[in-house]
């Protein structure tokens, strides 16, 4: 286990090497001369060479990268050229925003999800089980961001029961932040709910066929207890993974909810630097998001060994 | 068991179906809409469903049912940009990253471990600061999040085909490692691959309108059914149907080709079924 522990961390760490690789060549590589993204068609020869001295772009791009990526280890993300401050102190401050969003849409995917998914499976080929099917047929081709709006133009529009959009903060108690972030966490989490309830259904169903649950059934057990006690439990291994990993899907679906509801949270951080052109910013968001990504990936990697002694580490 | 008649398959006709009227609506659009999707009138804005504009008209006074229609030929060429993109890298990938096995394979999937790390919506941030934003954005952007899906699958098969008895065979009878790959191995891989591509196409039409919406993507005057519903947000109390409308063509589309790929799926490989 430790071997395996340790060979999955070397391979962690270069998979993050390649993410800054990655975000440091479409930025500073790609388009050749970065300051001059930054500065525009109106900025005159000085002003540019001033900015690409400031910037360190002078330097050779293996130097620039070396200290861009030892900087990010060290939590120093380089500075927004739009707020001037650092950029690693602009992503915590938005953090409130999107992590909760992304994990209150987690809770419901989860809350919804499972029920439906063991329901359809124990009521296999019966009504349930189509309608069941058939429901999350119809949420997985829905896009998140048109069920925001369809919840916006139900709920505001016509019920006038909450405002369109805009975030609080956390500052007036849990209450007005937590409304604030309802709706987008439903509309995001519906579509990740559509996905795991087919991905819960197959995995019980794997389950129900063994001769575990036969013998389960055949010792007189009551249905409650095979079902409950030795199918779920055993089914929840896959189930654990693909929904680990639509945490990472979560986290990319919150950028675009943001923008429907107008919550101040990562991605319109990162929108609103791309029209600021404001190069750090986005460097700096991309990578910590797509980083995010990666670890929630290893973690679910990990949980999976450790849910299931069965598997071999070799 | 026999194996199913297709067209006795639920899903799969159900997903033909919608999917050949999609393709029906982008190819006609392309040589008759009710009305010019780029007219405007000023008397006749944000208007309900009416008998002239079945799907009522949006702040300009534009036909949305005309715009609509021509939406599906941007989504089903971003679409298929897309997922060629995705295949063709993810497939040259997985088969080089299998076959060569050793310090390169190790390589290559930590690469693509990190590629999977930038679902399109994060790529399409990252080249919209450098780059500006449109259709090539898009696609590159949700062809690069296909490639991990693709490169594990042709590498799977390679390990997978690469010990049986008849690439062993041509290779003792001195084939060389790209005749193996391309005519021996890569065919006998195909049949997931497809599945893999169908299943994909859905998703690149969402992400293309995820990333217009945005205004990452397609951008004006191109019409696009995700850039629809960016205008269309504005009027939401003014003309609900504007928001409808678009919004239900791209989930009829995604359901469609939803439908398809799990039929196809079930079709090609009985197993699942």
């Amino acid at each position: 286990m430790r071997r395996y522990v340790a060979r999955r961390v070397a391979a962690l760490a270069a998979t993050l090497l390649f993410v800054s690789a990655l975000v440091f060549v479409v930025v500073r590589v790609l388009p050749g001369d970065p300051a001059a993204i930054i500065m525009g068609t109106e900025g005159s020869p000085e002003a540019l060479a001033r900015l690409r001295e400031s910037l360190g772009l002078n330097r050779p791009l293996p130097v620039q990268y070396a200290e861009w990526v030892g900087g990010a280890l060290r939590g120093d993300l380089g500075r927004s050229i739009q707020y001037d401050v650092p950029v690693g102190s602009l992503i915590v401050s938005r953090l409130p925003v999107t992590l909760p969003l992304a994990l209150l849409a987690a809770v419901f995917m989860a809350a919804a999800a499972l029920p439906l998914g063991i329901y359809a499976a124990t009521h296999h080929r019966r009504a349930g089980d189509y309608l069941a099917m058939v429901v999350s047929q119809v949420g997985i081709s829905v896009p998140q961001f048109w069920s925001g709006l369809l919840l916006i133009l139900l709920f505001s529009v016509h019920l006038g029961w909450v405002s369109a959009g805009g975030f609080e903060g956390w500052a007036s108690g849990p209450g007005p932040a937590l409304r604030s972030l309802l709706l987008p966490a439903v509309a995001l989490g519906l579509f990740q709910a559509a996905v795991l309830v087919r991905a819960t259904r197959s995995a019980v169903l794997d389950v129900l066929r063994e001769d575990y649950v036969r013998t389960a059934r055949a010792k007189g057990l009551s249905e409650r207890r095979v079902v409950g006690v030795h199918t779920v439990r055993n089914a929840l291994i896959p189930v654990v993974t693909v929904a680990g990993l639509q945490l990472g899907q979560l986290m990319a679906g919150a950028i675009v909810l943001e923008s429907v509801f107008a919550l101040p949270g990562l991605g319109r951080l990162a929108l609103g630097a791309i029209s600021a052109r404001d190069l750090p910013v986005v460097q700096g968001v991309t990578l910590f998001v797509a980083s995010s990504i990666v670890l929630i990936n290893f973690a679910v990697d990990l949980l999976y060994v450790v849910l299931d002694p069965r598997i071999r580490l070799d | 068991m026999a194996r199913q008649r297709p067209l006795r398959h639920v899903t799969f006709t159900l997903g033909l179906a919608i999917t050949a009227a999609l393709l029906v609506v982008a190819a006609l659009s392309l040589v008759y809409t009710p009305v010019d999707p780029l007219a405007m009138s000023m008397t006749a804005r944000l208007e309900g469903p009416t008998g002239d504009h079945p799907f009522g008209t949006d702040q300009f006074g534009r036909d949305i049912l005309s715009r609509v229609m021509t939406g599906a030929v941007t989504s089903i060429a971003v679409g298929v940009i897309a997922v060629s993109i995705g295949a063709g890298l993810g497939v040259l990938l997985g088969l080089s990253s299998g076959y060569a096995g050793g310090w390169l394979d190790e390589t290559l999937m930590r690469l693509v471990d990190a590629v999977q790390g930038f679902p399109a919506i994060l790529s399409a941030l990252l080249f919209t600061a450098v780059f500006s934003p449109g259709m090539v954005v898009s696609m590159v952007a949700i062809g690069l999040a296909f490639v991990p899906a693709f490169a594990r699958l042709a590498r799977g098969s390679v390990l997978e085909l690469r010990e049986r008895e008849f690439v062993v065979a041509a290779r003792a009878l001195g084939g060389g490692d790209g005749r193996l790959l391309l005519r021996h191995i890569l065919p006998n891989s195909l049949p997931p691959l497809i599945v893999q591509a169908t299943t994909s196409f859905p998703v690149a039409i969402l992400a293309e309108a995820a990333l217009a919406y945005l205004g990452l993507g397609t951008q004006p005057p191109y019409p696009s059914w995700g850039l629809m519903l960016k205008e269309a947000q504005n009027f939401l109390s003014l003309n609900p149907w504007f928001a409808v409308f678009p919004g239900g063509a791209i989930a009829l589309t995604v359901l469609g080709l939803n439908l398809l790929g799990d039929g196809l799926r079930d079709l090609l490989d009985p197993k699942t079924a």
